[in-house]
């Protein structure tokens, strides 16, 4: 029993540590970023890598939840009547949480997981220390610039998962269903709001972007120096990640839509 | 330098599609297009009951949308709901003798404001009040008189 418990307060105990050190770490690259955007090539080539590359799975994605959702609603709202509802619920529901929440939990399969096992391997490889050596912060030159990258991909692939879902959704609509252009789309505008629902998502999806990439470079950056060590920080990326954008979300949500 | 040069082109087109998805998605499906489009005027109207009314619902005229519900406050000096709508510009014909009600899409739907034109040559103009109005019908209070006529043997009918 004693044993147990002491495990459980070893447990504890590390974990405490290790988020205290990934908020220490948090603060030390953002107080890098603005040096990072000195040297805007870095970023500009992370934003290629963990955005550009991203966007056929999050559009694919996209598309198909657009498809999906449409599908579903089309054949329950039209038992009661209010397929004309079909364009506000899906604009609603994709703006506000699936846009943000499925293309995080996609960009941190595809982009997390990058970065952790790069920067793992770097790690491994011993190359950070060379740079330790060389009195070149690994910090500001390896991080710093792929932070700064992840957090402007995610937004951008957040929007681009929106349109393409809706795009999704009106070709279900229209093209299969036959339903009026005029009601889908006005319908839509005349609820959805651009604070409530579009802005809200994008800062929703800012959020997860920060945590995603800090989860994915904190890992990747503490990773122990063994080819374990690199697949324990990659596969660490994804759990933890995942739990940090459903946990974050219902935070986001109670705090923005508390009486909408 | 060819590579970044393509690398850097790369970039720059995600980060526009980025800025095209924002205008698309304000423009397209939300109601910013609705709030912003320049030219409304403001017309006021008084209600004894404005139900279930939002700000943000829509002023229709033979069902077409005019405009939107602005705010909705209290006169504390004649005690009822004071309604402002924000309508277009574009609908500057509307008889200053004009009713207002309060109507509901569908039977439980939500509620907007139905405008009925009057038969005045003057129009409404901004900053002017709606002067014949008819309150929201509050289902439960129908449903509890007709209620009432059949429970009562003594009842009207």
């Amino acid at each position: 029993m004693a044993l147990i418990q002491q495990q459980v307060l070893r447990r504890g105990r590390t974990g405490l540590a290790a988020f205290g050190a990934a908020w220490l770490f948090f603060f030390r690259v953002l107080a890098l970023l603005p040096r990072a955007f000195m040297r805007p090539l870095l970023v500009v080539e992370q934003v290629y890598a963990l955005g550009n590359r991203t966007v056929p799975l999050v559009g694919l994605a996209g598309f198909f939840i657009g498809l999906v959702l449409a599908l579903q609603l089309y054949g329950v709202l039209g038992r009661f009547g209010a397929a004309s509802m079909l364009g506000p619920i899906i604009a609603i529901t994709v703006l506000r949480e699936l846009g943000p929440v499925i293309t995080a939990l996609l960009y941190a399969g595809r982009g997390g997981t990058a970065l952790a096992s790069e920067i793992g391997l770097m790690r491994a490889t011993e190359q950070l220390s060379a740079m330790e050596m060389m009195a070149v912060d690994p910090v500001r030159r390896i991080i710093a610039p792929r932070f700064a990258g992840g957090i402007i991909a995610v937004p951008i692939l957040n929007l681009l998962f929106d349109v393409v879902a809706l795009f999704g959704a009106w070709m279900i609509a229209i093209l299969a269903m036959h339903m009026d252009q005029g009601v889908f789309w006005g319908n839509m505008q005349a609820s959805v709001g651009f604070m409530d629902d579009l802005v809200n998502g994008i800062i929703k999806s800012f959020i997860f972007g920060l945590a995603v990439n800090l989860v994915a470079v904190f890992e990747g950056f503490t990773a122990q120096s063994t080819a374990g060590g690199v697949a324990r920080a990659t596969t660490r990326t994804v759990v933890i990640a995942s739990l940090a954008i459903f946990a974050l979300d219902f935070v986001a949500t109670a705090f923005m839509y508390q009486g909408v | 330098m060819r590579r970044s040069f393509g690398l850097e082109i790369g970039t720059g087109l995600f980060v526009l599609l980025g800025i095209a998805a924002v205008i698309f998605l304000a423009t397209q499906t939300t109601n910013l297009e609705a709030l912003n489009a320049g030219a409304t005027y403001e017309v006021n109207a008084s209600f004894t009951n404005v139900g279930g009314l939002n700000a943000g619902a829509p002023v229709t005229l033979a069902g077409v949308k005019i405009g939107q519900v602005t705010g909705i406050r209290l006169d504390m000096q004649s005690l009822q709901a004071v309604v402002t709508m924000r309508i277009s510009k574009r609908f500057d014909r509307i008889p200053a003798d004009s009713t207002a009600a309060i109507e509901t899409q569908g039977l439980l739907g939500d509620q907007y404001v139905g405008i009925i034109p009057g038969g005045s040559l003057d129009s409404l103009k901004g900053g002017d009040t709606i002067h014949f109005t008819q309150p929201a019908i509050v289902l439960e209070k129908l449903i509890n008189q007709v209620m009432a006529n059949f429970a009562s043997p003594g009842g009207k009918n």
